[in-house]
């Protein structure tokens, strides 16, 4: 029998997916505590599952591969063979070969990948096995415990139906056209594990002559596999006994326990006394063990479409806007009601603001959890010795910010496995312990997320920064002399610069830090760098809570409005024209004893209409960039607003100083300022 | 298998394109109508700086962001006519919209496949790829622009 397996497909590709992580983990966990049974039972559980999946499915490939995997975690199980390096690395092998097939089945593939080479290595591994290849499944053969428990008290389980009067009528009348009622009451195997697709073919193969009027647990539940072993039907037929026997009997997985004809005057409208009442406190106990881990999925969320949160946030972005526009005629009229009216508006709009953006946050333990399997290879194929921690993995963020800052935190741990972490003989002469330290944090500040990766390594020698940075022609020898540690440091983060001495597979291609920084930029984000050399180096990464509402400066240039967002923004002044200053052919001011580049805003946007006016007064702008401030001269200071970020679309992107454009309350479109690239 | 042949020479003989006829400054150009989404009065402009030269702005068309192209710089040519007659014609290609300025929209019309000429050397080299043909209607000759062309 042939079956469309693709609606479970999804379902299929996101658990293995699960089982996966959780393998890469745990075995990363066995590799630290080789002798924890304890993590070794839910590798193996993890992998059954998994192969069990895969061959229900049909991916015949991805389940031999891990049944010869099972045979060994198996063997390690019962300490036939010892956990070593050398099968842990294996193993980790044979899980980037599973996420390979599942990735290829997921594009669409058919999941078959000839794996002979790795199973003659995990033979190799279990050798001096006789028995290899021709034992049983060894998971058949370790029945769990619980399960052996429950068989004996399903077995007498038995099932009360309860028929409605509707439901009598439709059998009534199906017996008067000579159609036959059947009680069938069927098991699916215990290790089945796709109940549901086992159901689903109980459900085809009935479906051809046969109707099902009543079932225990409700057809919905088993069809979404929310069943114990048992399951029980009520069906009004044309066909023979025998012959339904037959093809639900060819359904593997699937046991026949009772089929027979059902008179229709034993049934009564109440009870029907033939099936008795299940036991409840029975009946709860079983399904707790035996569907534990099915049902610890199932929690009360629902999968939500992304495009219909943007839609969400894009109406809530359109509610503010005109919230804006509102409160604004509320102070020109002055109308106490309307007032009272906006201000209720307003808290609601800002809690439902609140709401829709909590909505859109993930953990960045989506990004973080992939990361300790990479450390774990990337040190052992540089030979270092690394400890990697990481904290604060529940903190959230926006969605289209995780999605995005996966490859710049790739970027750094690299970095720092490959160029600050010394080898262990190094450290060991440094006076250091053998293992090094990356720490990866996130924490939560005000509206801001911060990402720290830290080292303990050699922290950056700004002699070699220098002297790289003369190389690539990047600063003159005599800048280079004059230059402070923190310039020197922030070389890094200008484009063509590695200072790796030999170029790595791992790092030191020339595209470096400046992509990082480009990236973390695109995000509204900042990246700062401390280093203590001997001590270790410390990048920290500032993203925004959020990119789609932020609060924003608006201020005016001529005739046109433009919006800079308030968290660049660290004060406005004015300034009379004779305190402005000349320093090697820029304009500078002074302020509070800073002395602060100043910039016409004009010059910068190409604001048509004339030269540069030296008005005896001037608003400026004082923003921040990286950690230097600058001074933005602008015509008039509007006033604060909250703006809801619009993109300019594919055409108009990537203009240096452009950070999206807004609709103001009054309808016309402004754009907003983006401080990181605007110079 | 003659006649098949014939039948699709045919039919290709008689097939007709509808386009949006309109006019950048005296000449006439026209656009495949299943690529025009609507056409707008002007709408209030902003400028962007730092944009390509042809990019005239953006303009919030019912909450949307959208892109106007300049042809006029871009071809060229005098913006001429009444400022009442100027309309924006937005085009909807996959998920990118953009809208060009265009001096006065006249008409819908249908053109027969056979009546476009490809555009040879009638016009000149820079602007040619725009082009896709040319169409003689009566007197009149319609320029056809190649939307995808312009929108990158």
């Amino acid at each position: 029998m042939k079956m469309d397996m693709s609606q479970y497909l999804d379902v299929f590709l996101e658990e293995s997916k699960e089982h996966l992580e959780s393998l890469n983990q745990k075995l990363l966990e066995l590799e630290k505590h080789s002798q924890d049974i304890s993590v070794l039972n839910e590798i193996f559980r993890a992998a059954h599952t998994l192969k069990g999946m895969s061959s229900t499915m049909g991916f015949e490939d991805l389940a031999d591969l891990t049944h010869h995997m099972e045979n060994v975690l198996s063997d390690l199980k019962e300490g036939i063979l010892e956990v070593n390096s050398q099968v842990i690395d294996m193993l980790f092998q044979c899980f980037d070969r599973l996420q390979l097939i599942i990735d290829q089945i997921e594009s669409g593939g058919s999941g078959a990948i000839d794996n002979s080479a790795l199973i003659a290595l995990l033979e190799n591994v279990k050798s001096g096995n006789v028995q290899f290849g021709v034992s049983a499944d060894p998971a058949i053969e370790k029945p769990d415990t619980y399960t052996s428990v429950n068989a004996e008290n399903i077995s007498d389980e038995t099932y009360s139906f309860e028929f409605n009067e509707y439901d009598i009528a439709v059998l009534k009348e199906a017996a008067s056209k000579n159609f036959k009622i059947y009680y069938i009451k069927l098991a699916v195997e215990k290790n089945c594990l796709m109940k549901a697709v086992r159901a689903f073919m109980v459900f085809k193969a009935l479906e051809e002559d046969s109707e099902i009027i009543k079932s225990i647990p409700e057809v919905q539940e088993i069809e979404e596999g929310k069943f114990d072993e048992y399951f029980a039907l009520f069906a009004i037929s044309s066909g023979e006994l025998e012959d339904i026997e037959k093809r639900l009997n060819n359904i593997s997985e699937i046991n026949m326990q009772t089929i027979k004809e059902i008179d229709i005057n034993t049934i009564q409208t109440e009870k029907m006394s033939a099936y008795e009442e299940t036991p409840a406190e029975i009946k709860d106990n079983t399904t707790e063990n035996t569907d534990q881990k099915k049902y610890h999925k199932v929690k009360q969320t629902v999968r939500v479409d992304i495009d219909r949160l943007d839609s969400l946030m894009n109406l809530v972005g359109e509610l503010v806007m005109h919230k804006g526009r509102l409160e604004q005629i509320g102070a020109s009229t002055k109308i106490g009601e309307l007032n009272e009216t906006i201000e209720q508006i307003d808290r609601i709009s800002t809690d439902l603001q609140s709401v829709v953006m909590k909505v859109r946050m993930v953990p960045v333990e989506q990004v973080f959890n992939r990361f300790p399997r990479m450390v774990r290879d990337l040190a052992k194929d540089l030979n270092k010795e690394v400890d990697f921690l990481m904290e604060g993995k529940e903190t959230e963020l926006d969605r289209t910010v995780i999605d995005e800052i996966g490859d710049p935190l790739v970027h750094l741990l690299r970095n720092a496995i490959d160029h600050a972490i010394e080898s262990p003989q190094e450290r060991m002469r440094a006076g250091k312990s053998q293992k090094g330290t990356v720490m990866l944090r996130a924490r939560h500040e005000g509206n801001n997320v911060y990402i720290e990766v830290e080292d303990d390594g050699a922290g950056i020698n700004v002699k070699r920064v220098l002297e790289k940075g003369v190389d690539k022609g990047l600063i003159t020898a005599k800048e280079a002399e004059q230059m402070n540690i923190d310039d020197a440091v922030n070389l890094l983060f200008s484009s063509g610069f590695s200072t790796a001495l030999n170029v790595t597979d791992v790092s030191g291609r020339g595209v470096g830090l400046d992509v990082v920084k480009t990236k973390i930029e695109s995000l509204s984000g900042e990246i700062f760098v401390d280093s203590r050399p001997g001590k270790g180096t410390r990048f920290r990464i500032k993203l925004p809570l959020t990119l789609a509402i932020i609060q924003a400066l608006m201020i005016s240039i001529r005739d046109e409005i433009y919006a800079i967002p308030l968290g660049s923004v660290d004060e406005t002044t004015m300034i009379k024209n004779h305190d402005i200053k000349m320093v090697q052919n820029q304009e500078v001011i002074v302020l509070r004893g800073n002395v602060l580049p100043l910039f016409r805003l004009s010059m910068l946007l190409e604001i048509p209409g004339g030269e540069i006016t030296n008005e005896d007064e001037m608003y400026v702008v004082v923003v921040r960039k990286a950690e230097r401030q600058i001074g933005l001269v602008v015509d008039t200071l509007i006033g604060q607003q909250e703006i809801v970020i619009k993109s300019l679309g594919k055409i108009l992107s990537g203009i240096p100083g452009i950070a999206g454009a807004i609709v103001a309350g009054d309808g016309y479109v402004r754009l907003i300022i983006d401080i990181a690239t605007l110079f | 298998m003659n006649n098949i042949t014939k039948t699709a020479e045919d039919s290709y003989v008689q097939e007709e394109i509808q386009v949006v006829a309109f006019r950048l400054g005296k000449e006439e150009y026209a656009v495949d109508i299943l690529n025009v989404q609507e056409i707008n009065r002007l709408l209030t402009i902003t400028r962007v700086p730092r944009a390509a030269k042809h990019i005239e702005g953006v303009v919030n068309l019912r909450g949307n962001i959208i892109p106007i192209i300049n042809l006029h710089t871009r071809f060229n040519l005098e913006a001429a006519g009444d400022q009442e007659d100027k309309r924006i014609i937005v085009f909807q290609f996959e998920d990118i919209k953009t809208g060009i300025i265009v001096d006065e929209v006249s008409e819908v019309l249908s053109l027969k496949k056979k009546d476009i000429e490809e555009t040879g050397n009638v016009y000149n080299s820079i602007t040619a790829d725009l082009i896709r043909g040319i169409a003689r209607v009566d007197d009149r000759l319609f320029l056809l622009l190649d939307i995808l062309k312009i929108l990158e």
